[in-house]
C-alpha cells in the first residue's frame, strides 16, 4: 500500500512538471507569434533574468519577507479572534442568530472597498495590512469554527457530560479533535485568502511588499517585475497551504491513515 | 448475591418525564416507580418509543426529572455523577483515540496516574488484547462495543448503565455479547441496569426484567428471573426459558 502511494506521489509530481513544462512552452510561444514588445508580454526567458536580478539584488526577498510577514501576522489575529467568537457563538445560538446577520453582512463589503480606509486609519505600516489580512481570514475561520464546534456528536458531548469532565477538558479532549478537521478545512480557505489581503492592501498604499513591486514594476513599464512578484505570490500561498495540508496529515492521521496525495479534498 | 440491607441501592419513586415539541408537551414516563438492590441485574424491555432510554438518561442524570424523583445510594440524583458507567447504543468512542486511550478517557479526566496500566488491563478483561493501540474504525462493532463497555468499567462505577448495548450488532455477535456481559458480570458484580427490545437477551441476562408499557410508560410487569447461574447458552431452549419468553412477549403487546 505504501509503495503505490508513493508511486502515485512521484506520478502527481511527474504530471505537475509536464503540465508547468507544457505552460512555458505555449508562453513562449504566444510571445514570439504575437511578437508583443516586452513591456507588455515578456517571455520566460526575460522573466527568470529579471528574478535572478530581484534576487541578486536582495530586493525581492526584502519585499517578500514584508508580505510574508503581514500575511502570517494578519492569518494569526483573525484566526484568534474568529475561532474565540466562534466557540463563543457555538455555544449560545441565541447571540447566534442576533449576530449572524451582521456578520453575513459584513461579508458583502468588499475587501478592497475596505481597504483604503484602513490605509488611512492605520496608515501605510505593517499594521494595516495586518488587519486587511486578518478581516479577509475572519469569515470563513469564524463559520468553520461554528460548523466544526456543531459537528462534535451529541453522544459523546453526553459521554463527556456523565463523566463529569470539565468545560476545559471537553474543549480540549472532545471539541478540539473533534471539530480539527473543519477547522483545519477553514485555515486552508484563510491561508490563500491571507496572501490576497495583504496584497490588495499593498497596492491601496505601501511603500514595501510584493504588492508595492507590482505597483513599482507597473510603474517602470518592468513587466517582467510584476511577473516575478506574481509568481512570488503564488509561490507564498501554495507554500501556506501545504503547511496547513501538511498539519492535517499530522493531527489528522486517525482520520487518513490511507490517505493519498489529495492536495484539494485533503481526505479519502 | 445479598440482597439489599435496610434502603435500596437504586430507587426511582413516582417518576414522570414529558418534554415540548412542536406539538406541546410529550409525556414519555408517568408515574414509574421501582427499586433495585445491590448487585443486580435489571434489564428494561418495551416496545421502541416508549422511553427506555428516557429512563435510562434519566438514571444518569443526563436529563433533569419533571416530577418524582431518583435515589442512588440513599442520595438523589441531580445530575451525572461518579460511581455510575454508561454505556451507549452505538459505541460512541472517540475516532481519533486508540482502544487504549479511549478506555482510559474516565481515569485521564480525574488525573489517574496509573489511568493507562488500568485501561490496559480492562481491555485483557473484555477480551481485546493485541488491539490496544487499534482505532475504532479499525474494529468491528462487536470490538468497539467491548471497548465502550472497558471504558464504563475502567472506573469501577457502582452502577452500570447499558442503553441498547447491543443493538447495533447482528444476532450472532450480539448472542456472544451477552455471554462476554455476563462473563465480566460475575467477575465484578456490578449493578446492572440495561435497555434493551430483546427479549431473548433480557431473560438471558437479568436477575428480573421490568416491562415498560406504551407512551405515557409506566412499568407494565415486574417479573423476577429465576434461572441458575452461570448461565449457559443453552439455557435458551429450557421449557422454564420458554415460558417466561411467552410472559414478556405477551406483556410488551
Amino acid at each position: 500500500m505504501k509503495r503505490s502511494q508513493e508511486h502515485k506521489g512521484m506520478h502527481t509530481g511527474l504530471l505537475a512538471l509536464l503540465t508547468a513544462a507544457v505552460a512555458l512552452l505555449a508562453w513562449e510561444l504566444v510571445v514570439r507569434v504575437s511578437q508583443l514588445p516586452a513591456f507588455i508580454l515578456p517571455g520566460p526567458g526575460i522573466v527568470w533574468a529579471r528574478l535572478l536580478t530581484a534576487l541578486a539584488d536582495g530586493s525581492l526577498l526584502r519585499h517578500l519577507w514584508v508580505t510574508l510577514q503581514e500575511v502570517l501576522l494578519g492569518l494569526a489575529l483573525g484566526t484568534l479572534v474568529a475561532s474565540l467568537l466562534g466557540y463563543w457563538l457555538a455555544r449560545s445560538p441565541r447571540w447566534e442568530r442576533l449576530l449572524a446577520p451582521f456578520v453575513v453582512a459584513s461579508q458583502s463589503v468588499p475587501i478592497v472597498a475596505l481597504a483604503p480606509l484602513l490605509v488611512i486609519w492605520f496608515g501605510p505600516g505593517l499594521l494595516s495590512k495586518t488587519l486587511i489580512c486578518a478581516l479577509i481570514v475572519f469569515f470563513p475561520i469564524l463559520i468553520n469554527t461554528i460548523i466544526g464546534l456543531k459537528s462534535v456528536p451529541q453522544d459523546l458531548r453526553d459521554l463527556m457530560r456523565s463523566l463529569q469532565a470539565s468545560r476545559a477538558q471537553t474543549l480540549r479532549l472532545l471539541e478540539l479533535p473533534a471539530a480539527l478537521p473543519v477547522l483545519l478545512g477553514g485555515l486552508r480557505i484563510g491561508a490563500t485568502l491571507s496572501v490576497i489581503g495583504a496584497v490588495v492592501g499593498e497596492l491601496v498604499g505601501a511603500d514595501r511588499g510584493l504588492g508595492f513591486l507590482i505597483n513599482v514594476g507597473r510603474g517602470q513599464y518592468d513587466t517582467a517585475l510584476v511577473f516575478v512578484a506574481v509568481f512570488a505570490l503564488v509561490a507564498m500561498a501554495l507554500a501556506l497551504y501545504g503547511l496547513v495540508v501538511l498539519a492535517e496529515r499530522r493531527w489528522l492521521w486517525w482520520q487518513q491513515r490511507s490517505n493519498s496525495l489529495a492536495l484539494l479534498s485533503g481526505e479519502q | 448475591m445479598s440482597a439489599a440491607t435496610t434502603a435500596p441501592f437504586l430507587s426511582v419513586e413516582k417518576l414522570s418525564a414529558s418534554f415540548a415539541d412542536r406539538t406541546g408537551q410529550l409525556s414519555v414516563l408517568r408515574n414509574l416507580s421501582f427499586s433495585v438492590p445491590r448487585g443486580q441485574f435489571v434489564c428494561v424491555l418495551g416496545p421502541s418509543g416508549a422511553g427506555k432510554s428516557t429512563l435510562l438518561r434519566l438514571l444518569a442524570g443526563l436529563l433533569p426529572t419533571n416530577a418524582g424523583r431518583i435515589l442512588f445510594a440513599g442520595e438523589p440524583v441531580r445530575g451525572p455523577q461518579a460511581g455510575v458507567g454508561l454505556v451507549f447504543q452505538d459505541a460512541n468512542l472517540m475516532p481519533w483515540r486508540s482502544a487504549l486511550d479511549n478506555v482510559a478517557l474516565p481515569l485521564e479526566l480525574r488525573n489517574n496516574p496509573d489511568a493507562i496500566d488500568r485501561a490496559w488491563d480492562m481491555l485483557q478483561l473484555v477480551g481485546l488484547q493485541g488491539f490496544e493501540l487499534a482505532l475504532p474504525s479499525e474494529l468491528s462493532g462487536g470490538m468497539a462495543q467491548r471497548v465502550a463497555i472497558g471504558r464504563a468499567l475502567v472506573q469501577d462505577p457502582q452502577l452500570l448503565l447499558l442503553d441498547e448495548p447491543f443493538g447495533s450488532l447482528d444476532a450472532l455477535t450480539r448472542e456472544k455479547m451477552g455471554e462476554e456481559l455476563l462473563r465480566i458480570w460475575e467477575l465484578e458484580h456490578k449493578t446492572v441496569v440495561m435497555v434493551t427490545h430483546d427479549i431473548n437477551e433480557a431473560l438471558y441476562l437479568a436477575d428480573r426484567v421490568l416491562v415498560l408499557g406504551k407512551r405515557p410508560a409506566s412499568i407494565k410487569l415486574d417479573m423476577p428471573v429465576k434461572l441458575a447461574r452461570p448461565r449457559t447458552p443453552q439455557l435458551r431452549y429450557s421449557p422454564a426459558f420458554g415460558r417466561m419468553a411467552a410472559r414478556l412477549r405477551a406483556a410488551i403487546e
